[in-house]
Order: C-alpha cells, then sequence, then structure tokens
C-alpha cells in the first residue's frame, strides 16, 4: 500500500530540513520532504520548490502539507492550485513541528489523506497539558472493548512506544481511548499518547469502540506484551 | 487607442526600474514592521521579469502580465510573490486573450488583481496591508474615465492616500502583525509597493 506523504514547507531550508528529521524518525516509511529557503539558498518560501516536493511526497496517495508562517501558506496554496490535480494535496493549518510528527505517523499507519491531515489538525495544542480526549460514549449496538495493561516495557509510552501504539490505532477502524488514571488520550495522537507520562509499571486503561473494537484492543495487548519491541 | 503587448511590456520595464530605485526605501520600511525583505524580493522579481522579457515579448496583453505573474510566483521569495503574483494571474485571467486594452479592460483587470489578492491573503480594508491602498485604487479605476491614462491615473491617486491611510494602523495581517501596537506608526511596506507601481503604470500611460 501507497502511504500518504508529507511536504514541510518552511522559510528556512534548515528549519524544513530539521521538522522532516523528527517526522522521519517517527515513520520511516513515510515520504517526508523538505521544501524550504528560496531557490538561492536565502530566507523565503520557493513555489516550484513546493511543487517539487509534492511530487516526491505523493506517490499516488496524495500529500499533506504544511507549513511555518503567513506567506509560505501563500506559497503553499498557489503551488497546490497548479498541480494537474488540485485535491490530491491537503494544505494543513497546524504547528509545523507537531503537527508534522502527528501526521507522518498517522501517514505511517496508513492512514488515507483526510485522516492524515485531521491529525495533524489535531495536533494542535496535543502537548503536556492540553485538554484531555473526551471518552467516547458506548452506544447500544456499537461493539467496543476496554482492556486494563501494565507497562512492563523501559520507556513506558514515551516516543517510539507511543508512535506504534497511535499506528496501530490509525491501521483499525475503531475510536481507541488510552486513560492514566484521571488523564485520557485520542490513541490514535501520538502527542497525546505520549503526554500521559505513562512509565514502566503504571497501568494504562484502553478502551476502543468500532467496528474494529476487539482487533484494535488485542493489537495494543500484544504490542505491550512484546514490550513495544524493545 | 488601445493598450497593446508591447505597451504593457514597456509600463511593466517602467515598474522594474521604480522598483529598483525604491529598493532602499522599501527594505526600510518592511524592516520597521516586517521581515525587511520587501524592497530585495521584489526588485529580484521584476528583474527576473525584466530578463524574461528581453528574451521575447508575448503576443497579448494578458499573455505579459501572465509572464509576471509566474515570475514573480517562483522569484520573489517573500509574500509579495504569491500576492503580486495572484493579483497579476487573474488579470491576465480577466483580460482573455484581448489584442488591446481600453479603459474598460483595464478596469477589469484591476478589479481582477484586487479579488486575487484578497483571495490569497484574506486581509480586508483597515489591516494595514496593500489591500488598503489597492481598494480604494480600485474604486476609483471605477469612477468612468475615458482613457487608460486616466483610469491609472485615478487608481494611483486613491493609492497613495489609502497607503497614508495604513499609518496609524495596527496591523493585523502578516509579519508586522506579530508587533502588535508597535507597528502603528509607520507606512506599510506593501500598500507602498502597489502605490509605485500603480502610479508607474499611469505615468507610462500618461506618455504614451
Amino acid at each position: 500500500m501507497t502511504l500518504v506523504g508529507l511536504v514541510v514547507v518552511s522559510h528556512s531550508a534548515r528549519l524544513a530540513d530539521g521538522v522532516v528529521e523528527v517526522a522521519a524518525q517517527m515513520a520511516p516509511d513515510v515520504t517526508v520532504a523538505a521544501a524550504g529557503g528560496t531557490a538561492d539558498g536565502g530566507i523565503g518560501t520557493d513555489a516550484d520548490a513546493v511543487i517539487a516536493a509534492i511530487e516526491r511526497a505523493d506517490g499516488g496517495t496524495g500529500a499533506v502539507l504544511l507549513y511555518d508562517l503567513g506567506s509560505a501558506r501563500m506559497v503553499a496554496e498557489l503551488a497546490v492550485e497548479t498541480l494537474s490535480d488540485p485535491d490530491s494535496a491537503l494544505l494543513v493549518d497546524a504547528p509545523l513541528v507537531e503537527g508534522a510528527v502527528a501526521a507522518a505517523v498517522a501517514a505511517q499507519g496508513g492512514a488515507d489523506l483526510a485522516a492524515v491531515a485531521r491529525a495533524a489538525r489535531g495536533a494542535a495544542g496535543g502537548g503536556p497539558g492540553a485538554p484531555a480526549a473526551a471518552e467516547p460514549v458506548v452506544s447500544p449496538g456499537v461493539p467496543h472493548a476496554r482492556v486494563a495493561i501494565r507497562l512492563a516495557n523501559e520507556v513506558g509510552l514515551h516516543a517510539r512506544p507511543a508512535a506504534l501504539l497511535a499506528r496501530t490505532v490509525s491501521a483499525v477502524d475503531a475510536q481507541v481511548t488510552v486513560r492514566l488514571g484521571d488523564a485520557t488520550a485520542d490513541g490514535a495522537s501520538v502527542l497525546a499518547v505520549m503526554a500521559l507520562g505513562a512509565r514502566r509499571g503504571d497501568e494504562i486503561e484502553v478502551s476502543a469502540m468500532g467496528p474494529d473494537a476487539g482487533e484494535a484492543v488485542r493489537r495494543i495487548e500484544e504490542l505491550a506484551a512484546r514490550d513495544f519491541d524493545e | 487607442m488601445g493598450c497593446t503587448a508591447d505597451d504593457v511590456a514597456k509600463a511593466v520595464r517602467a515598474v522594474a526600474a521604480v522598483v529598483a530605485e525604491h529598493r532602499v526605501e522599501l527594505i526600510q520600511l518592511d524592516r520597521a514592521i516586517g521581515d525587511g525583505d520587501h524592497g530585495e524580493n521584489l526588485d529580484r522579481g521584476f528583474k527576473a521579469v525584466v530578463s524574461k522579457l528581453d528574451e521575447s515579448t508575448p503576443d497579448t496583453p494578458a499573455a505579459v502580465l501572465k509572464l509576471v505573474a509566474t515570475t514573480l510566483i517562483s522569484k520573489v521569495g517573500g509574500a509579495a510573490g504569491p500576492l503580486y503574483g495572484t493579483a497579476f494571474l487573474r488579470a491576465a485571467t480577466a483580460l482573455g486573450d484581448a489584442p488591446e486594452l481600453g479603459p474598460a479592460e483595464v478596469v477589469t483587470a484591476l478589479e481582477a488583481a484586487l479579488g486575487g489578492v484578497v483571495a490569497r491573503g484574506k486581509a480586508e480594508v483597515g489591516d494595514k496591508t496593500m489591500v488598503d491602498a489597492l481598494v480604494p485604487a480600485v474604486n476609483a479605476a471605477k469612477a468612468g474615465h475615458d482613457t487608460v491614462a486616466a483610469v491609472l491615473a485615478a487608481a494611483a491617486d486613491a493609492a497613495v492616500a489609502g497607503a497614508e491611510s495604513t499609518v496609524p494602523l495596527v496591523a493585523r495581517k502578516g509579519r508586522a502583525s506579530y508587533l502588535g501596537e508597535r507597528s502603528a506608526d509607520h507606512l506599510d511596506p506593501g500598500a507602498r509597493s502597489t502605490t509605485l507601481l500603480l502610479r508607474s503604470f499611469a505615468d507610462t500611460a500618461a506618455g504614451s
């Protein structure tokens, strides 16, 4: 399956490359393309470079674009408008670093273009102190599942394990909530999961709702049993 | 007597000269409330436009404007690239393949240019941007003038007043908006460059 790609549009080549580096670490199979700086190496954005980056990132299932500052948005918009299929690229208003990480993890999990864009948008304020995700209300007739897991792995739900969990959630058709004590997080959001700060020895509760609820819980249990492949 | 592609190309070359002449002024205005690159970027963009025109002059006024648009979009780097680029692109599209431009066509092009700037930058009058110069310019252009020179002169005069009106404003769009109250008491560089462009077009039209 071809994964959705990402394009990081920035005024600075080094900033774009840095964001790509951070996002790619969490999503090894996603093409994250940098479009930073002007053609002559200065500060600014280059529409041609953005178009080329979209072409690199879009392997057939589309690309999500993130940008740093105002005029980068305008240049990115222009670039998208010039594509032969403007619907193949989505420009997302999201915090650049958090958005890129969240989008990369969603893309790695096989999420489609709209879902990757949603993941990026959802990253706004997704760090520590973010409002807790509402636990899905269980409605009759919708499959749901729940399990308590004691974390035995070395680092708990830190970066890589959180990314693996979020990727697992992205791959199934279920809404997943992870709870630690009074705090809850949307299982599809790597940043929200990390922000729980769940450590080795902590007990988390995973609840899922939707057609694949049972499968979601089973896969996460397996993941934890394997100590998140540490 | 209307403006041909050659006339439009000549006007664009004159604009490039004016931008080069005012490069430092625009840099200084932008340095006060923005990132200081407006004069540099616009000068680089219009110099590239002139190089392209040196290679060949397109056949229609719209094709000249389209060349300006695509060159500015790829060469400018800052906000002026997509904003002026979209303005020239929309103007070109609105003109179709008309071989010559009369006053009505020039008004149509200006209205389309304004529409493009607003669509791209989402700014309104009072935000302290080029829109503050362009909106009154287009309104003045629409007042039933019977020559291209009169249309452009009215637009340029109104743009000057519009740009002046940005001085006391607190910026709500663009890099200057990060300064909040400190952006007041400065002329907006984008409004200033819009005025320079319109004044240059008007001067060329008056001289031909």
